[in-house]
């Protein structure tokens, strides 16, 4: 694939021009992916560089530090006290006294039964005072599971706090030798309005995002390498490691005794047409409404605009359920058309599997379309109108304006609007949970763990494994990890392959 | 507005041959129109209209009710927990807009406008985390509150937190908002010996109005429509459940053939205050959901 010069691509007719549009697009693909590897490599060729670093500064610092950094190294924040800090001081020897206290007390027990995840479930053991046989507690593998992980965690944030210690010491010893003041604690309390206002800042949501995000994603990425479901439900029967089985199960396609995989394979293409076909029609539909709206001389303009807005203000659950509800087989829409005599039998709208994706899709746009205006009507009123002028006057038609200036900039503008609708429908659980309920049942799709059925999206198949009677746990860990590849994949190729013009900085 | 008056004018006249043919193209257009609100507000007036059916409670397949009352709002307060859920939803939704508002609106800030080592690094890594499905973390956090008493009939805390704790990762629009606010603002105060703590109470804030009203909005109204939580952390202990998990549970094929007019009701008495509240801040959320597109 030869690159062409301006001239040369100029030079070229219409289809070879999309055709040469579209190979780069094609070769670009490959280079990205090698892109992408590359970066990984680079990344923890720099990590090891890091870690290297990070020893010879702890080594270093030891071998020329003072006795109070050496002292610190043991029992930390002594340096920090012996030099008159006392508030940072105190919470590191707090820190680290909490920790080998847990750690004493609990983290040594789980972490000892983390590679098990426990070995007796509930037993029957003899009871010397009831002088019988009763029912005993044994281990509860989500409970091993999840203090395990925290454990580790702790173990983390103990060792980065370790080191974050030694540094300050090194510095210390600099600003002793320097003769310099040290910052007092009243001075550190300060700069938490100034200097470290980022940290006051940060200090709340962070530990949402952490405890309610983070801990809980890789506590089920750990889950997906169990066999976490009703059968080994972690207190009766326990769970265990079984490595990357759930994914060989889901992922090897026919190969395997069950139908899982193809199931999946089903069910994610579904997913792929539903979120292409929700993003676009919406998109191209909402431009529309939005350019016809915005047309000079249409008059009432606030009130189209806000009719259409006034469906946005409806919550989802109220306007999805009844919209269900008008389409089935004995609602709204067929009741009006058998008392008008076009039909005599009411049109499976849910129950027949290709018209129920149509219908979820045509629903769909009846959804988005005030979305999709709303945003349009902001990026039209953008467009410089001089380039309608100007072109007005060298003759362009309506359909030509549209496609050379209307769309052009759009894409421009909404490029990452779009990858975000369309990573947003790949989610789109309300839409499809509250419209069909992920019906019509379909029987190639019924497989160990939830029925799915034909209007189902990985997302709501997740969540009818999760809460069904199966309570296929790890499968749903895995369904989860698998729409997050997905989603990365996607986001990274697009992302690579149309070059990102924005700078954050720019708008500043 | 003067202005583009007196240039429309001349114009008009000069192309006089083009009206004719432009009265067409717009009466096709307000046709369109017509036939686009009617479609899109249509299922709005038939819930209505259908709220107020007394002949029979199930699905029926005409809209204009031949007995009309207010059966299905009476039965809606006395026969199910209508107004339980209404108060749940209502304090969910009161508790996580001021939560989340301060949590939103911290991340977003500081990720605009305050230069930090990491902020790049912390931006990247959520970036990743939201492209995990919101609620593969579900199981997990039910066994956690449920341990905690925050499920069944505690949900609404529970939901309180679920909602709340991770917004942070929503700090997209506001983020792109910060963004537009000049930085030699920041630069000037910082000049004039004050604090960032001080630059950002007293000089960001004020200008911030509109964002934050908007923060607050979809704050508020999320929790009318969230379904999937609620209902997984209500867990069918019904004095837990929210708008939408009770009125779900009235569509639902077992109980349908009676409840579905007191659905209606349920679903017109959620609509209508949400409809106003919005209606009066619509000018906040059309600039936030513009602004939001357009800056990615």
């Amino acid at each position: 694939m030869t690159n062409l010069t301006d001239l040369e691509y100029l030079r070229l007719s219409k289809p070879r021009k999309i055709l040469y549009k579209v190979l780069h697009f094609l070769v670009s693909i490959p280079k990205a992916i090698l892109k992408l590897f590359k970066k990984i490599w680079g990344v923890i060729k720099k990590f090891g560089i890091k870690v290297k670093d990070e020893a010879v500064d702890i080594w270093t610092t030891f071998v020329n530090g003072s006795w109070q950094t050496k002292v610190s190294y043991l029992v930390m924040g002594f340096g920090n006290i012996a030099r008159g800090q006392i508030l940072r001081g105190l919470l590191f020897f707090l820190f680290e006294a909490v920790f080998i206290f847990y750690m004493v007390m609990w983290g040594g027990h789980w972490l000892s039964k983390f590679t098990t995840l426990g070995t007796i479930g509930l037993h029957n053991e003899y009871d010397e005072k009831f002088d019988a046989y009763v029912i005993v507690e044994g281990d509860d593998s989500f409970k091993i599971l999840l203090y395990g992980l925290l454990t580790i965690l702790f173990i983390i944030a103990f060792i980065v706090t370790w080191r974050i210690n030694v540094k300050q010491n090194r510095i210390l010893d600099q600003i002793v030798r320097s003769g310099k003041k040290v910052k007092s604690g009243k001075d550190d309390l300060k700069s938490l309005l100034d200097d470290q206002f980022h940290k006051t800042m940060l200090a709340l949501p962070l530990t949402g995002i952490i405890v309610f995000t983070v801990i809980p994603i890789i506590f089920m990425i750990l889950v997906s390498l169990t066999n976490y479901d009703a059968q080994h439900d972690g207190y009766s029967n326990l769970f265990t490691w079984i490595g990357l089985d759930n994914f060989n199960e889901l992922l090897s396609w026919g190969s395997g005794s069950s139908n899982l995989s193809a199931a999946f394979g089903e069910i994610l293409a579904w997913t792929l047409m539903w979120a292409f076909f929700a993003t676009f029609t919406n998109y191209f539909l909402g431009m529309i409404v939005a350019i016809m709206i915005n047309k000079k001389g249409i008059k009432l303009k606030k009130i189209w605009r806000g009719f259409l807005v006034l469906t946005i203000a409806i919550p989802q659950f109220v306007s999805l359920l009844y919209v269900s509800k008008m389409f089935a087989d004995n609602g709204l829409i067929n009741g009006f058309l058998m008392d008008m005599g076009w039909i005599t039998k009411s049109i499976p709208f849910w129950t027949d599997p290709v018209l129920a994706r149509v219908t979820v899709i045509i629903i769909n746009i009846w959804i988005g379309i005030p979305y999709l205006m709303l945003i349009a009507t902001g990026i039209l009123m953008n467009i410089p109108q001089d380039l309608y002028e100007s072109s007005r006057i060298d003759g362009a038609n309506v359909w030509q304006q549209y496609m050379k200036i209307t769309l052009p900039y759009m894409l421009f503008v909404t490029g990452p609007y779009l990858l975000t609708s369309f990573i947003g429908n790949i989610n789109n659980f309300n839409v499809i949970y509250l419209l069909t309920g992920g019906g019509p049942t379909n029987p190639d799709l019924l497989t160990s763990g939830g029925s799915a059925g034909s209007t189902d999206l990985l997302i709501t198949w997740l969540f009818k494994i999760t809460t069904g009677a199966e309570s296929n746990y790890k499968l749903a860990a895995v369904i989860g990890i698998m729409i997050f590849v997905v989603v990365a994949v996607l986001s990274l190729i697009v992302y690579n392959v149309i070059p990102s013009t924005k700078n954050e900085e720019d708008f500043q | 507005m003067n202005n583009k008056e007196i240039n429309k004018t001349p114009k008009t006249k000069k192309h006089m041959g083009m009206t004719a043919k432009g009265r067409i193209s717009n009466t096709i257009i307000y046709i369109l129109l017509a036939v686009i609100i009617i479609i899109w507000v249509l299922p709005f007036f038939c819930i209505f209209l259908e709220s107020f059916r007394c002949e029979t409670q199930g699905m029926a397949g005409y809209v204009i009710p031949k007995k009309w009352g207010f059966d299905n709002y009476v039965r809606l307060f006395t026969e199910t927990d209508f107004l339980r859920w209404y108060g749940n939803t209502l304090l969910i939704a009161v508790c996580t807009a001021i939560l989340q508002t301060i949590i939103v609106l911290a991340m977003s800030y500081t990720l605009s406008r305050l230069r930090f080592k990491g902020r790049k690094l912390l931006m990247n890594v959520m970036l990743v985390l939201g492209m995990f499905p919101g609620f593969l973390t579900l199981i997990v956090l039910y066994k956690v509150l449920s341990g905690m008493g925050l499920t069944g009939p505690g949900a609404v805390p529970g939901l309180i937190l679920v909602y709340c704790a991770s917004s942070g990762m929503g700090y997209y629009v506001s983020k792109g908002y910060f963004d537009t606010i000049p930085k030699s603002l920041d630069e000037a105060a910082r000049v004039d010996g004050a604090t960032r703590f001080q630059i950002f109470k007293k000089l960001i804030m004020p200008l911030a109005k509109p964002i934050v009203i908007y923060t607050i909005l979809t704050a508020f109204m999320a929790p009318w429509g969230d379904f999937i939580f609620a209902r997984y952390i209500s867990h069918a202990v019904s004095s837990g459940y929210n708008v939408a998990v009770g009125l779900w549970s009235m569509t639902e094929r077992t109980s349908i053939g009676t409840s579905y007019t007191m659905f209606c009701a349920g679903g017109v008495l959620v609509a209508i205050p949400i409809t106003i509240l919005f209606m009066i801040l619509q000018k906040y959320y059309v600039e936030g959901v513009t602004g939001g597109a357009v800056k990615g």
